[in-house]
């Protein structure tokens, strides 16, 4: 006689299991990361609306050691956020033709990530210069 | 004479009417550089051990039976090469997050079920007599839902979703995928029938974009394609609703 018992394994530490859902955690866990800089620089917009005290207050925060250590971490976990969301993003697009071939999912993400850099530049000589 | 080298094979075994939970068993088993993880498993159930379980079929990546996890990685086990594993053991279990029947044998009723929830065919829009010809379809309509198309309802994807594993309400890559190629078939009037299924929270929304179903796939179709597409229709359905009451999706 047949007996079914269907048996089901745990999930716990899925994660743990392989390292492309390790890379996946690492994407997620630094998703916080963007939104404590998007924070920082929202903080510096109110400031800058409260007047120049407030804005030299704001700039002076940003000096701090702890605030250049708070950025490094910053810098590291965005950079790693940003490249395996590009890594993803082909996957979430519907199909895209140029001149009738389909774009290959490598190119956006190079695309993407390339162009992320370029902002980035832009944006540090705008405030290097400025 | 292709050369014969022994590779240690550790198969997941249960046996529900004698034990209370799965164990390893190894087999010590000759292969030749041909030979599949797939002809190993038939290797020890020929000439080791009669007991042990497994589905198999077409022997050539089509049929979708032999699904395994492959040390730890979702596998048409056909489709997966002994000497690529060799001089280590390689490890052979159940699809990851289906109930085990017995040893590598897995329940595929809740795909099976879900399958079918997602209506795999063809609604036409109109009734079409059959004097009136063929439906006529460019290669660029042919081209939005081809690939949706090369499913063999293998399972991996499912294997390799921990959201599935975590959740099994949630419809899963591959019934997302071919419930896609319908709906974005030229032919096919169907998508406000499909719909209700996208926009649960156990349709696309459980989704939280792993992307490991479309790295598995041994067909090349991006099931997490499908389903981040569908996310874009089931926000427009949602707004749709407001704009046009009979809904939007039609």
């Amino acid at each position: 006689m047949t007996v079914r018992k269907p048996y089901v394994r745990p999930m716990a530490s899925w994660w743990r299991r392989n390292p492309f859902f390790m890379r996946y955690m690492l994407r997620e866990l630094t998703a916080p990361f963007v939104a404590i800089y998007a924070l920082i620089l929202l903080v510096g917009l109110v400031s800058l609306s409260q007047g120049e005290a407030a804005y030299n207050t704001w700039l002076s925060a940003l000096t701090h050691p702890a605030s250049i250590v708070l950025h490094w971490l910053l810098l590291v976990a965005i950079t790693y956020h940003a490249i395996t969301l590009w890594q993803v993003i082909p996957k979430t697009m519907p199909p895209v033709k140029l001149a009738g071939r389909a774009l290959p999912e490598r190119a956006v993400t190079v695309f993407g990530c390339l162009a992320t850099l370029a902002v980035s530049i832009a944006a540090f000589l705008l405030v290097k210069l400025l | 004479m292709a050369e014969t080298r022994t590779i240690e094979m550790e198969v997941l075994r249960y046996h529900p009417e004698s034990d209370s939970a799965p164990r390893f068993q190894s087999y010590q088993v000759p292969f030749t550089p041909d030979m599949s993880v797939l002809q190993g498993l038939q290797y020890i159930k020929d000439h080791l051990d009669g007991s042990l379980t497994f589905r198999w079929s077409c022997r050539m990546a089509i049929c979708g039976s032999c699904g395994h996890m492959v040390n730890g990685v979702p596998q048409l086990s056909c489709h997966t090469f002994l000497r690529d594993y060799f001089p280590a053991k390689v490890r052979v279990e159940p699809l990851n997050h289906f109930p085990i029947l017995r040893d590598l044998a897995i329940d595929q009723t809740d795909f099976l079920t879900k399958l079918e929830s997602i209506k795999p065919y063809i609604i036409p829009a109109e009734d079409k007599p059959v004097e009136s010809g063929e439906f006529l379809q460019t290669p660029a309509q042919l081209d939005r839902f081809y690939q949706f198309s090369q499913c063999i309802n293998c399972l991996l994807c499912y294997a390799a979703c921990p959201q599935y594993g975590l959740n099994s309400d949630f419809i899963g890559p591959g019934a997302m995928a071919l419930l896609h190629r319908y709906n974005a078939d030229s032919r096919d009037g169907g998508r406000a029938e499909r719909m209700p299924l996208v926009n649960e929270e156990e349709g696309v929304w459980s989704c939280t974009l792993v992307g490991y179903c479309s790295e598995v796939c041994p067909k090349g179709v991006n099931p997490a394609n499908a389903v981040n597409q569908n996310k874009v229709n089931s926000a427009l359905d949602y707004f749709f609703r407001f704009l046009m009451p009979k809904g939007g999706t039609r």
